[in-house]
């Protein structure tokens, strides 16, 4: 990674998560999961390590079920890729209070750092665009991660999607909860749902 | 444009019959890829004031849709052909691993009287795919199972949180006839 003033993503995370307040956020497979836990692990954090692709459907399925909360979507370029379609879904329907940000580090960092489509070719923030979701930013700067971590409180103003540039160094890992249904019920519980 | 039915009726209504089943269970979210056999019910879930149809790019983003769905506390049910079973294939792995309820209708093609040879090897595999994947398959073959069948499969999925798949027969919709 030659290129200057890419940001470092668990700054970027934390960022987006420091004044959560009822925030559901999801996270993608791969680092991003872990960058949300190092950021802090939260009875609303929706760890994913499997389902590649699927984080932003996740995203788009509790933001209907949950029209006042605001859920954000955090999830790599790989990621993202394989859903692309999902952006499409998602435009159309349009859910004002879904936020998705990619982390792009233009790699698969976790099998290699094998280059992603992002790095040469692939501009997610146009397909985003072209999906429909107007309110799609290019964020190089925190300054502009600020911005897009205090929009995604609006719950009236989405869907809208961030895409970060951030390096591509790779980091300790932090590993969430491997348990999908602990997780997945420590959600519930915490919106105030009871078990089967 | 669907003919060699079993079923001589012009307007079948076994789609409204699943129609009030999905509503009697509260169903909420309908992600979908559409298909012809599914077209009516489509229409009164796109209809419905409880119900919302979300029409899909491809069948798996349904079931990361559902996963969603009901971590927000809403239940759903994916509709599809069989062709969109092999789509689906990794992300049913969320199913077990979240254990949130399934349920997918899924109309067939590439059996009783198909005429594209295309359909054919997916639609020999559906089954298989979804036990493979730990969904339970229940079938319906004509309009009149149709209630009891679709009154199983959402009683097990929603109350007892076994993924179910209800294949929807080509005997029961018609197999689609191809004309010049």
């Amino acid at each position: 990674m030659s290129k200057a003033n890419l940001l470092d993503r668990r700054q970027v995370v934390s960022t987006l998560l420091a004044d959560r307040k009822d925030v559901v956020a999801i996270g993608g497979l791969g680092a991003s999961t872990n960058d949300m836990c190092a950021a802090g692990d939260h009875a609303r954090n929706f760890y994913l390590w499997g389902g590649m692709g699927g984080a932003a459907m996740i995203g788009l399925g509790l933001a209907l079920a949950q029209p006042k909360l605001p859920v954000l979507v955090i999830t790599g370029d790989g990621e993202m890729l394989m859903g692309m379609g999902s952006l499409a879904t998602i435009g159309l329907q349009r859910p004002p209070n879904l936020s998705i940000a990619v982390l792009d580090n233009e790699a698969y960092g976790e099998t290699g750092g094998q280059t992603s489509h992002t790095s040469a070719a692939a501009d997610l923030v146009g397909v985003a665009k072209a999906c429909g979701i107007a309110d799609s930013r290019a964020v190089t700067t925190m300054a502009e991660v600020e911005a897009f971590a205090k929009a995604v409180h609006d719950v009236s103003a989405g869907p809208r999607f961030a895409n970060v540039k951030i390096d591509g160094a790779s980091l300790e890992r932090i590993l969430p909860s491997r348990d999908g249904t602990f997780i997945l019920n420590r959600i519930r519980s915490d919106l105030g749902f009871q078990p089967i | 444009m669907h003919a060699r039915a079993d079923a001589a009726d012009t307007a079948p209504n076994w789609p409204d019959d699943i129609f009030a089943t999905l509503q009697r269970f509260d169903v909420r979210q309908v992600p979908y890829v559409p298909d012809a056999g599914h077209s009516r019910l489509i229409q009164r879930v796109l209809d419905s004031a409880t119900m919302r149809g979300i029409p899909l790019t491809t069948e798996e983003e349904g079931v990361a849709l559902l996963a969603g769905a009901w971590a927000g506390g809403q239940r759903g049910v994916l509709l599809m052909q069989s062709s969109g079973v092999g789509n689906c294939i990794n992300m049913l792995s969320l199913i077990p691993i979240l254990r949130f309820p399934f349920l997918t209708l899924v109309t067939m093609r590439g059996e009783w009287g198909e005429f594209n040879p295309w359909q054919v090897p997916m639609g020999s595999t559906t089954q298989g795919v979804f036990e493979l994947s730990g969904v339970k398959v229940l079938r319906a073959s004509n309009a009149a199972e149709v209630p009891a069948v679709l009154e199983a499969a959402a009683a097990q999925a929603y109350n007892a949180l076994t993924p179910t798949a209800v294949l929807l027969s080509q005997r029961l919709i018609g197999a689609k006839v191809f004309t010049k």
